[in-house]
């Protein structure tokens, strides 16, 4: 009997997908000034993920553990998590710089202290989002597998766990089709858009959410040095695109085109 | 090591496509493209129109209403005529029936109604409407004031040959008082554009309705129309401080105030809100517009009686208070309806008899959203709510959202709607809805079967304001089921007390039934008052009084 699914998901507090994000005045920071922040959709599809592996079997799922790497403003999302159906949760917590802010941590820092955390929590399973839409690295889940010495499967849009062998096949949708991979436990999956729809979070949830255990540990209780060694130099908006016109005729068309160059 | 970050959301792109409505209406784009200045953001704002999306031809009003017959008194256009508005607009302004295809201009976003016009006249400022306006007047021509052509009951397009005065090119922002809030602009913004001018600016309009992307601001005063955010911001009445507009003589009413206390005689702007293009043509607002709240958050519930939903609501204004925004309410049927379309997941999983979208806006998150809470578990402990979701982030906003404001597009798509916009007492306002689908029955109509025309009957709308809005979906317009529903509604609204249109004005369809909501010395009033604006009576005739 193979053992029963320890999963941990990691989970990002972002600015709110839908909000335009702007460039700070000192130009080397995104502004977070009164913006609303949510749980990163790629990491709010790993923890629906995670909940409906524990429905689909009554015994496949021993527990579901958040962690999240953040200021303390992170619990608001570790929370959010919960009231989808995570059982725990473990705020990594990272000093502030000053008022507003803390440490923007690095994926190598991060997929370090997610190894300490995974190796405490003796979980045999990861699902995490394949990225986080700030700052759209896209490294920490490789670097975690490989920290691990794990097996991975990125983008993950088809998660099935075979309960008789704990075999665990992924679905990833690759150029010109879909491949399918299959590995043992332990294992670190990201997970792409198309893999589920997660549900509202209910009232009842909510309520039940604030009842769960949130627990607090610094990076030096995971031995973990999370120094940057990057420098944002600066950061500058996308050129803004010319506004269209209207021509009102054919004649005015071909002379605006001629104009361009374009003909 | 040195990285420069580019600020690029391929992610967020590919998200939110996966989460764009699957619900968009061509009829609607249609509208929008004819508009010289469009602002459709797919995907980021809710889009919807209640516009059916039938492909059928609309049948000319004239022969659908054979009793209503052109007033001869009118003139008619002559090349003239033409050759003067030629000379006095700029090229491109004039459009005729002979040279192009007026179709969007002659038939109404219901596709119920469908004129004759062969003229449309596209003015770019308030000295070309008033040119128009002497030359119409003298002429004896009658005019149809069109926004975007939105309209619910037939009021913004001709019936007969009405010469189209479309305020499309007249869309500038006149100007903006940061300090005040106070915003001047043309007629012909469109709302949506309009909005997002605000937006970058902290402001909101006072003002949010589906047909949001296409319709005119102009259009909204002069239909008084009402929306989502009535109960917060108040009517157009009260929020409108000045409008400009040109008589039917073509003399410029010049009452484009910038106060918001002026006790200096009669306040005759207020004749032009909600008077549907009867009275002049308004070319310029000027409107009070509040801060744009920072947080926004929205519950969505299911309850089991509509004592229930009532009981919420009296809890929502006594907890919420001064945050509340928003309170919809939907019975199962417009719910069932809705699914049908979309491909959204639904919020809750059981099937409920009513539903409530409740909205809050107020500018401290943690404020706001510990006196929701406290509101939604103190519904739940009452057992007032049975099952409930609160959005989590914007997208979960804009989705809830979608199971309110999407319920016109989807009764439309059966063919045609027959659309009862009314006030009535809160205690009877379901009422109605439950005494129309017996009706239907008794009348030997099965709703929603194979054979049956009528689709669907369903109640939804702004039970903040005591507004419902009853629908029967039907697959096409038929004599039989507009004569079983009517004058029957109006009679149940009238011994209520209500009025037989809230927020959707009279123009064609409900002309025939003011008596039902005024009484007799009002409505001659009302007679005199257009006679003393409008003497020759070819401001948008044959609707309104």
């Amino acid at each position: 009997m193979p053992p029963r699914l320890n999963i941990v998901v990691p989970v990002k507090r972002v600015i709110d997908f839908a909000i335009k994000p702007r460039i700070s005045a000192s130009q080397n920071a995104i502004e977070t000034n009164g913006v609303k922040f949510s749980l990163n959709p790629f990491c709010e599809i790993a923890v629906e993920e995670a909940v409906r592996l524990r429905e689909s079997s009554k015994d496949l799922v021993e527990s579901i553990t958040l962690v999240s790497a953040g200021s303390a403003k992170a619990q608001d999302t570790l929370r959010a998590g919960l009231a989808l159906g995570a059982d725990k949760a473990t705020l990594i917590e990272i000093p502030a710089i000053d008022d507003s802010k803390s440490l923007e941590l690095e994926p190598l820092a991060v997929a370090k202290l997610l190894k300490a955390f995974v190796k405490k929590s003796n979980a045999n399973l990861v699902i995490m989002g394949k990225q986080a839409i700030d700052d759209d690295s896209n490294q920490t889940g490789q670097m975690l597998a490989g920290l691990l010495n794990w097996s991975q499967a990125t983008n993950a849009s088809k998660v099935t766990v075979d309960e008789a062998s704990g075999v665990v096949t992924v679905s990833r949708e690759v150029d010109g089709g879909t491949e399918t991979l299959s590995a043992p436990l332990p294992l670190v999956i990201t997970t792409d858009l198309r893999l589920n729809t997660p549900r509202y979070t209910k009232l009842q949830d909510i309520m039940k959410a604030k009842k769960k255990k949130t627990e607090k540990v610094s990076p030096e209780d995971l031995g973990v040095d999370i120094s940057s060694r990057l420098e944002i130099l600066s950061l500058s908006e996308p050129p803004k695109r010319p506004g269209g016109g209207k021509v009102d005729s054919v004649d005015a068309l071909i002379g605006k085109l001629r104009e361009t160059g374009a003909i | 090591m040195r990285q420069t970050i580019r600020l690029i959301r391929v992610v967020r792109g590919v998200h939110a496509n996966k989460f764009a409505n699957k619900l968009t209406s061509p009829m609607r784009l249609s509208i929008a493209s004819k508009c010289a200045v469009v602002a459709v953001n797919s995907g980021q704002r809710r889009q919807y129109a209640s516009a059916p999306t039938g492909t059928q031809v609309v049948k000319l009003t004239s022969t659908m209403y054979p009793d209503v017959v052109r007033d001869e008194r009118f003139g008619k256009i002559t090349a003239e005529d033409i050759e003067y508005f030629k000379s006095v607009l700029a090229p491109g302004s004039v459009l005729t029936a002979a040279e192009e295809d007026l179709s969007g201009y002659n038939v109404d976003a219901m596709r119920k109604y469908h004129g004759q016009s062969q003229l449309v006249l596209k003015p770019r400022s308030t000295e070309e409407v008033s040119l128009i306006m002497k030359r119409c007047n003298a002429r004896k021509l009658a005019v149809v004031p069109q926004g975007g052509n939105t309209g619910l009951v037939g009021g913004s397009v001709p019936v007969f040959d009405e010469i189209v005065i479309s305020m499309s090119l007249m869309n500038k922002i006149r100007s903006f008082d940061e300090v005040s809030g106070i915003l001047v602009a043309d007629a012909g913004c469109i709302l949506e554009t309009t909005d997002q001018y605000l937006a970058d600016r902290g402001y909101i309009f006072p003002l949010d309705l589906g047909a949001k992307g296409s319709c005119h601001i102009g259009g909204n005063v002069a239909t008084n129309a009402g929306g989502l955010r009535l109960l917060r911001y108040g009517s157009l009445h009260g929020t409108v401080l000045g409008i400009e507009a040109v008589m039917p003589d073509g003399t410029i009413f010049d009452s484009l105030g910038k106060l918001r206390k002026d006790n200096t005689g009669y306040d005759i702007k207020q004749l032009f809100i909600g008077s549907e293009g009867t009275l002049g043509v308004i070319t310029g607002i000027s409107i009070f517009c509040p801060r744009r709240s920072k947080v926004v958050n929205v519950a969505f519930f299911g309850l089991e009686s509509y004592e229930n939903v009532q009981q919420a609501f009296v809890r929502a204004k006594g907890e919420l208070s001064e945050i509340l925004s928003a309170f919809e309410f939907m019975d199962t049927a417009s719910q069932e309806q809705v699914a049908r379309f979309s491909e959204l997941r639904r919020p809750l999983d059981e099937p409920h008899n009513f539903y409530v979208l409740v909205e809050t806006s107020g500018s401290n998150r943690v404020h706001d959203e510990e006196k929701l809470q406290t509101y939604l578990e103190g519904l739940m402990e009452s057992d007032i709510i049975a099952d409930g979701v609160l959005a989590q982030d914007e997208t979960q906003v804009k989705n809830l959202w979608t199971w309110r404001e999407g319920i016109p597009e989807s009764l439309g798509k059966s063919g045609g709607v027959y659309k009862y916009d009314v006030s009535i007492p809160l205690e009877e306002l379901y009422q109605l809805v439950e005494d129309t689908r017996v009706r239907i029955q008794e009348f030997g109509h099965d709703i929603g079967t194979e054979g049956s025309n009528v689709v669907n009957v369903v109640g939804y709308g702004h039970l903040g304001d005591g507004n419902l809005h009853l629908n029967v979906a039907v697959k096409h317009y038929d004599k039989e089921i507009e004569y079983i529903l009517e004058p029957w509604v109006y009679e149940w609204i009238e011994k209520r007390h209500g009025s037989v249109s809230a927020e959707h004005g009279l123009g064609f369809a409900k002309k025939p039934y003011l008596k039902y909501s005024k009484d007799q010395s009002v409505i001659e009033l009302m007679r005199q008052v257009k006679k003393v604006y409008d003497p020759n009576g070819i401001m948008n005739p044959y609707k309104y009084i």
